[in-house]
């Protein structure tokens, strides 16, 4: 087993606005080793997307992170973000121990930019001396690492496709090497096909180096069998089950992870073979026993 | 490593923001309530006011005092007692002008929104030709054609001319509507074109109604002044602006009889003032993100995070046991 | 039926054709130059049998569900339903042919009025369906218990009470109102989670074994179509690139585009790393 990457304790999270706080993440603790991409997976409404934001430390109200730990790096961070103040707090990390690649973040690139000045507004963020040109540097150095075209810079996002876009993003949100990438639903807007260059990617960066590990987000558990090496199934705010992925696909403990597994509907054999024993044999709506013809008129 | 089976949900109801939830005033909204109830409590008044706007109660100009608290006007009227009357006028004129453009506005918005094509080019001319006018000289031809005009001619008149910004506003927002998959559901129900403009289209845009309503009153109370300062307002009637008008005409300004026109410049002020304010707190309350919340419950709930975190940190790391460095240590 | 010199068919459907459309072409003007979002396409569908139009972003299936709906002109071609032109409806017939063929979309929230209950809702289709009074009540009452809802706990509610998996049953239970013949499913599952999913395919399942209906099912999920659907036809670019029977085309797919497409869905075990 490889060396340990990040530790995260006992992370509870509320979203508050009325009477009552909502408990979104309900004491979660999850480990990942070096190069490990660790696949968050769960319906919606779990608290996954919620535990991405506390993990990467932007968790702003009305969501509020009462406690956790991440021990990463060496040092032990305070996840807790009751205030502006702790988000003050956590400024150093962002970006740079951990970086959050948003669902939908490759539709809200500004219009009226070309990538390139992106790419220079992002770094400028995270250090303001960064110049233009050493930005596009880097920018340039690692999409030919990524085998991605470098003339995607001169380009406007509405001239990208969406797969484009989206591995533009990855690119752009790990510029600085962050040790640990959080990818809230990357594939789910995605066509299959760039889908699969865009798990490629992720897979070639980890080994690269680019980034340590990642924890990729999503509901779709088919695509983490092609990337992740673990899986923790997320449910009501808790882990319900976790451990490496081939083992939960193949033996799931848990009824949840169970079900989860049986509604992956792949197009193979079996699948149609469900459909037609529905079609066939089954056991019929709960239709009143009217008697009445359908369709005649 | 697989964890022992924990309680899991069934299909829960997702929380989705409630159209209906109480809405939540603010300050603001409190504020401007009170500044335009005020004002009509002001006009309502004229009517327990012992003194009579055409009771003869002194001479040209008297200052106030004996009784009189705003001194006498130039016909040796209760200036107060003008000023409520006219008050009330002006009200009046404002609402029935209001109502008039509101719904015209919105009718012909609506249609040309949602039909689209050719039929919307030909509303949004006619409402650009109107919209182009300006609305003065046609007040003032329309009101010197006709051989009297009352307070409601007016109002119909100010409102007829007053529709084609919120004729626009709505338009954009119903075209917008009119995009939307509950739109489509409802044709495929086999609802017809009414059904859908009064079920469909104007719910999703009433806050812009409102809010136009609110802005269309203040405008119309406005425009009745201009009119009547010109000397073009209701003949026989009292209003703000024929107290204005009156006022200049006698040169109160020239003559120091401050009572006779600064009082109702201030109503008219603050009429403005009242409306504008209310709808722009309107907005907070139709657009939830603009909500800041109620701020006694916040900081509530702010303790009670506090308080919640304190028990973890605590149960995390008992008294003794060394702490975590926190992010902000490393300076 | 003409057929494109790139379009693949394998076997032909037998059982009667309610709804075809025959050389369907939609072209939009955009910033000047033309987009062709649905490119000549000539399509069966037969009765009580579940047709799947799959096809990624950019295929055209939506526009050519609208099409089929008549929510939106066609550019060119013909559309025909139980034998008749029904290309440019409107008015009186149009809401015939809505009496006859219905619809459920992708979102199950955008699709409702959020300001009216769902008895509302659902009565709103009476006046279609043309019932009136006792019968009214039990056609909604018949309508909902094929999705399996409860009328007494479901009818006052309002959309934001329910969830997205309740909502669009609710929504399937509208389209059933007007007893229809066919029901077009446009993406009508890709916003539900996968649990939800299965149980709305089964109901789409049902409905066709139950009430002989046509059920015209677009995606993007061809796994949803191998479960789902007797027939597929695969969409590239506003043209149908191969159609035939599920079995043909997922199993032995001949056109180089379906190949693509299938290789490229990710296999639950098939794809494990490690």
């Amino acid at each position: 087993m490889s060396a340990l990457l990040a530790r995260a304790t006992n992370i509870r999270c509320v979203y508050g606005g009325g009477e009552e706080d909502f408990t979104a993440v309900d004491g979660v603790s999850l480990e990942l080793g070096e190069g490990e991409i660790l696949g968050l997976a769960g319906e919606s409404g779990c608290g996954k997307t919620t535990l991405g934001n506390a993990l990467a430390m932007i968790a702003t109200p009305p969501l509020y992170v009462l406690s956790g730990l991440l021990e990463i790096d060496g040092e032990s961070i305070d996840l807790s973000t009751l205030s502006v103040a702790d988000l003050k707090r956590h400024r150093p990390y962002r970006g740079r121990t951990v970086s959050m690649l948003p669902q939908g973040a490759m539709n809200s690139i500004s219009p009226t930019i070309r990538v390139r000045s992106l790419v220079h507004d992002v770094m400028r963020a995270h250090d303001p001396r960064v110049t233009k040109a050493e930005a596009l540097d880097l920018a340039r150095d690692r999409l030919k690492m990524l085998d991605m075209p470098v003339r995607v810079l001169d380009s406007y996002a509405h001239q990208l496709s969406g797969g484009m876009k989206q591995r533009l993003i990855t690119v752009i949100s790990t510029l600085q090497n962050p040790r640990l990438l959080i990818a809230d639903e990357p594939t789910s807007a995605l066509d299959v096909s760039s889908q699969r260059m865009l798990v490629e990617m992720l897979l070639a960066m980890v080994e690269q180096r680019i980034m340590s590990g990642v924890v990729f987000v999503t509901h779709d558990l088919p695509v983490l069998s092609q990337v992740s090496d673990k899986l923790a199934i997320m449910n009501a705010g808790r882990i319900v089950e976790t451990g490496p992925t081939r083992r939960l696909v193949e033996e799931p403990q848990h009824d949840y992870t169970r079900t989860l597994l049986s509604s992956v509907l792949d197009p193979s054999h079996e699948t149609r073979e469900r459909g037609r024993l529905r079609s066939s044999g089954h056991a019929g709506p709960q239709a009143p026993t009217s008697e009445k013809e359908v369709g005649a008129r | 490593m697989s964890t022992p089976n924990a309680p899991v949900t069934d299909e829960k109801e997702a929380p989705r923001s409630n159209p209906f939830r109480s809405l939540n005033f603010s300050a603001r909204f409190w504020v401007s309530l009170v500044l335009v109830v005020g004002i009509i409590l002001l006009g309502m008044a004229g009517y327990v006011y012992p003194t009579s706007p055409g009771e003869k109660v002194g001479s040209l100009y008297d200052a106030p005092g004996g009784g009189l608290p705003l001194g006498t006007d130039n016909f040796g009227h209760d200036v107060l007692a003008v000023l409520m009357a006219g008050t009330r006028t002006s009200l009046i004129i404002g609402l029935v002008a209001g109502v008039v453009a509101t719904t015209i506005g919105v009718v012909v918005g609506l249609l040309a929104g949602y039909v689209g094509g050719w039929f919307e080019e030909l509303l949004m001319g006619v409402t650009n030709v109107v919209l182009a006018i300006p609305s003065i000289i046609v007040l003032i031809l329309i009101s010197i054609s006709l051989p009297q005009s009352s307070i409601w001619s007016l109002a119909v008149v100010i409102g007829i001319t007053s529709w084609p910004w919120t004729a626009r506003a709505v338009r954009a927002q119903a075209s917008s509507v009119a995009t939307r998959e509950h739109i489509d559901v409802a044709r495929l129900s086999g609802a017809r074109l009414p059904g859908i403009l009064l079920r469909d289209v104007l719910p999703y845009i009433l806050s812009y109604t409102v809010m136009a309503f609110v802005l269309q009153v203040a405008g119309a109370i406005l425009a009745e002044s201009a009119l009547s300062m010109l000397g073009l307002g209701p003949s026989g009637a009292n209003s703000l602006g024929i107290q204005l008008h009156w006022a200049l005409a006698f040169q109160a300004v020239g003559g120091g009889a401050w009572w006779a026109f600064l009082p109702p410049t201030i109503v008219l002020t603050l009429v403005s003032f009242g409306f504008l304010l209310l709808q722009s707190s309107l907005d907070e309350v139709f657009n939830p993100r603009l909500r800041r919340g109620k701020r006694k419950q916040m900081k509530q709930a702010a303790a009670r995070r506090a308080e919640e975190a304190r028990l973890l940190a605590e149960q995390a790391f008992p008294a003794g046991a060394p702490e975590p460095t926190r992010a902000g240590d490393q300076a | 039926m003409s057929e494109t010199p790139e379009m693949i068919t394998r076997s032909r459907s037998d059982g009667e054709v309610l709804l075809s459309c025959q050389n369907v072409t939609k072209e939009f003007s955009v910033a000047g130059s033309t987009v062709v979002a649905v490119d000549d396409v000539s399509l069966e569908f037969p009765e009580a049998s579940v047709l799947a139009v799959v096809g990624e972003s950019g295929s055209g299936k939506s526009t050519l569900a609208r099409m089929l709906l008549r929510l939106m002109p066609v550019t060119s071609g013909t559309i025909t339903f139980r034998g008749e032109d029904v290309t440019s409806l409107s008015g009186k017939g149009l809401r015939q042919y809505w009496s006859e063929v219905q619809a459920v979309f992708q979102d199950p929230f955008a699709s409702f009025n959020q300001f009216f209950t769902v008895g509302s809702l659902l009565r709103r289709s009476l006046a279609l369906a043309e019932v009136t009074g006792d019968e009214a009540e039990a056609l909604i009452e018949e309508c909902l218990g094929y999705v399996d809802m409860a009328p007494a706990k479901t009818l006052g509610k309002f959309p934001h009470q329910l969830s997205g998996g309740q909502r669009q049953r609710v929504m399937v239970a509208r389209a059933l109102m007007m007893r229809p013949k066919v029901l077009l499913a446009d993406e009508a599952t890709s916003m539900l989670d996968a649990t939800l999913r299965v149980n709305v395919l089964n109901v789409l399942h049902d409905l066709r074994s139950e009430l002989g209906l046509t059920v015209l099912f677009i995606t993007h999920d061809i796994g949803q179509a191998c479960y789902l659907a007797d027939r597929v036809a695969v969409m590239e670019r506003g043209r149908v690139v191969e159609r035939g029977s599920t079995e043909e085309v997922i199993f032995s797919p001949q056109g180089e585009y379906t190949r693509r497409l299938l290789a490229d869905v990710p296999d639950l075990r098939g794809s494990l790393r490690t």
